[in-house]
């Protein structure tokens, strides 16, 4: 499904990622753990393709073709899914209108018909309901005075309504309560599935409670320097990251 | 960032799709401006002795007053001597029997355009009824409002066959002495529309398609006088989506609207003039005055523009409230891109007690436009309880364009509530990013942020003419973010 090979990555000409190596099979569930400025969300970016993120060695395999060959929206339609961190307001642009283009790019994408307003938005009524947003969110526009938690919820939505093949999800539990923690974990779950495989960045063990990974790694300094089932996680909370000989300073000098 | 500016500005070098002129010949005066040439325009229209006293009068005020300087648009000097201000189009004068004998270079015009077949013979002046589709459908928009006693004709007709009510009210809202363009224009203006709604009468349809079949021709001085009498309704679509092109660089159209009591006029524009090309060369330049009156009590006038078009755009559609109650609204989408400039806003002003209004301004730049905000708010010592909202909201799209906000508020009456508030953001590369993340390309996602941002204009629009101004944007600013 992914495969992440002896990845370079820098930002602003600033070096983040220095040899990362990756392989996620379809269904599997990988958490990526570490410390601050270590390189999880530049990880989860550089996935993506987003902007000023710039590859300078190694490679990305997803379904058989370069991940790095493709622009932003050609990966989303080809199953990557990123729910984003800080999720950005879009005033004046309905939820439901941006999700209904946003799907119909990704069904023109795979030769599929376009889905009509009316079965979209039971589709989508259905989805909402699984995150206990009130459907008059699909009215609103785009994250609009959303609050954080339901930013997150919105993001975990839009994942259910996109069904991706390749789900990142960017410490999408940071600052949520433990019910929408629970929200976010059982959109998850529901979208678990022997062809799809879900990349989680978090610095807490307690949403892997929730979402039991399949495996769990260290990420410091720009590549993984330990790897581990759930167990991992435990000891990680346990202990923190100073067993691994990590310098945090080194590791928090990264964040830029 | 500056590999991101080299990247946009790419993107940005969208052509006009309109770029072309037709050769047709005219009936034109040479260049010029002086008495004899209004003395020659007001014969040609034949006009009664008032209307050439009225176009004299305002001739020699306008050569005591100055060109406004004020605005924030820099122009080469307009040499007001080398303009011809009559030009007529030959074919329209014969009437061609049929879309044969219709100029072909017209004809290929309008399907550039892409006009609707049904129109262009409309819009070439074909003379035969019922033959075509949209002359049919004129003549049952001819009935219907005749029927409702609505006089909806060029003003060069009514000045023929209701001289009585032009006599009263054109320069009443806008004098001839008002500015420099209005003077210019009472002079020399070549035609417009002139709309009357007897009292009590909801106009049976909005004046759109048949204003767009009979727009053409009204030249560069175009008039517009409507009137609204006692509990009537109207409402106005000028302009079309369709791009324009005019030989002639120098515009100075002016709007007069008159509300009287418990009236109602919405007056809605989608301006698309030629704009130049990317280094603004061949513009239009469009000074504009737009101004109505509510004179009556409890009467309402709204405005609703969206501009993409023209060089310079220099225009205030404003309302003087002067009836009690009375309402002014401005609803504004104006949108910059290559080198255009436009400075644009309102002007209410409340006269009468409890009078409100709400002024809703959106201004979009991108490219290395330049796009100004420039409202008065001016509250009278009799204007009791007066209340004014005011929101201006810039958007930026690349790093070279600009945007200005020039509020002036004036109240002398106390009890006065004027609230002002403005906001300046960019297209950000995270939603950008969001949208293109979610499997929308770059294009449609400025195209759906910008129009999420212009919303609470659009939906003061009439729903036909919001779908088409949409469009508008999203091919004005086709390619402007990469």
């Amino acid at each position: 499904m992914l495969s992440i090979k002896n990845l370079y990555a820098q930002v602003e000409g600033k070096e983040i990622l220095k040899g990362l190596t990756l392989d996620v099979k379809p269904g599997e569930v990988h958490a990526i753990m570490g410390p601050n400025g270590s390189g999880k969300s530049t990880l989860t970016h550089v996935l993506a393709g987003r902007e000023g993120y710039e590859v300078t060695s190694g490679s990305i395999e997803f379904g058989g073709s370069d991940l790095l060959e493709l622009e932003p929206e050609e990966r989303a339609r080809e199953g990557v899914f990123l729910a984003f961190q800080y999720p950005v307001e879009i005033p004046g642009v309905s939820n439901i209108q941006f999700l209904r283009t946003a799907l119909n790019s990704i069904r023109k994408h795979r030769g599929e018909e376009e889905m009509d307003a009316g079965s979209f938005l039971k589709l989508a009524r259905q989805k909402i309901g699984m995150v206990n947003l009130d459907p008059e969110f699909l009215k609103r526009g785009v994250n609009e005075g959303f609050s954080g938690g339901e930013k997150k919820r919105n993001e975990i939505m839009q994942m259910l309504m996109l069904e991706p093949r390749l789900a990142l999800l960017d410490e999408t539990d940071s600052g949520l309560d433990i019910d929408a923690l629970q929200v976010v974990a059982n959109g998850v779950n529901a979208l678990r599935s022997p062809e799809r495989s879900v990349l989680l960045v978090t610095h807490y063990q307690r949403l892997l409670n929730h979402i039991v990974p399949d495996y769990v790694h260290v990420l410091a300094n720009g590549r993984i320097v330990k790897s581990g089932g759930r167990e991992l996680a435990l000891e990680l909370e346990e202990k923190g990251y100073g067993w691994l000989n990590i310098d945090e300073d080194v590791a928090a000098d990264q964040e830029s | 960032m500056s590999e991101t500016n080299a990247e946009v500005n790419q993107y940005i070098k969208r052509h006009y799709e309109a770029g072309f002129v037709t050769d047709i010949e005219s009936d034109s005066l040479p260049p010029g401006l002086n008495e004899e040439v209004i003395r020659f325009i007001s014969r040609k229209k034949n006009e009664p002795e008032f209307m050439l006293e009225w176009r004299l009068n305002a001739y020699r005020q306008w050569l005591e007053m100055q060109e406004p300087e004020w605005a924030h648009v820099n122009y080469p000097k307009i040499d007001y001597n080398a303009i011809s201000y009559y030009s007529a189009p030959k074919s329209q004068k014969d009437g061609p029997k049929s879309l044969d004998e219709v100029d072909p270079e017209l004809l290929r015009t309008y399907e550039k355009l892409g006009i609707p077949l049904h129109e262009r013979a409309a819009l070439a002046g074909v003379a035969v009824d019922a033959v075509f589709d949209s002359v049919s459908v004129a003549t049952t928009f001819k009935e219907k409002l005749s029927e409702a006693g609505v006089v909806f004709c060029p003003i060069s007709e009514a000045i023929q066959s209701h001289p009585e009510l032009v006599q009263k009210y054109l320069g009443s809202v806008v004098p001839v002495k008002d500015n420099f363009f209005a003077g210019l224009n009472s002079a020399v203006f070549s035609d417009g529309s002139f709309v009357y709604i007897p009292k009590g009468v909801r106009c049976p349809m909005e004046l759109s398609t048949y204003f767009r079949i009979n727009a053409l021709n009204t030249g560069q001085f175009e008039r517009t006088l409507i009137i609204a009498d006692e509990g009537s309704y109207v409402s106005y679509l000028e302009g079309c989506t369709a791009p324009m092109r005019d030989e002639n660089q120098l515009h100075a159209a002016v709007v007069e609207l008159v509300a009287l009591e418990g009236a109602e006029i919405k007056y809605s524009t989608v301006q698309n003039w030629y704009p130049g090309d990317e280094e603004g060369r061949g513009g239009i330049y469009n000074f504009v005055t737009k101004r109505g009156l509510c004179a009556g009590a409890g009467s309402k006038i709204s405005w609703t523009q969206v501009e993409t078009g023209s060089a310079i755009t220099w225009k205030y559609p404003s309302v003087i409230l002067r009836g009690d109650n009375s309402v002014g609204e401005f609803y504004s989408v104006a949108l910059t891109n290559n080198r255009q400039q436009a400075d644009t806003g309102t002007k209410m002003i409340h006269l009468g007690k409890n009078t409100r209004s709400t002024i809703i301004a959106k201004g979009i730049s991108a490219g290395r436009s330049d796009s100004s905000y420039r409202g008065l708010v001016r509250v009278g010592p009799k204007a009791e309880g007066a209340r004014n909202f005011t929101q201006c909201d810039s958007l930026l799209i690349g790093s070279q364009c600009g945007a200005h906000t020039f509020p002036y508020i004036e109240s002398k009456n106390n009890s006065a509530v004027i609230e002002h508030e403005a906001t300046t953001s960019k297209v950000s590369e995270d939603q950008l990013f969001l949208c293109q993340q979610r499997g929308i390309d770059p294009e449609r996602a400025v195209s759906m942020i910008v129009n999420g941002f212009c919303k609470e204009v659009f939906k003061e629009l009439p729903m036909e003419f919001a779908v088409e101004a949409g469009k508008l944007l999203e091919v004005s600013l086709e390619g402007s973010v990469g």
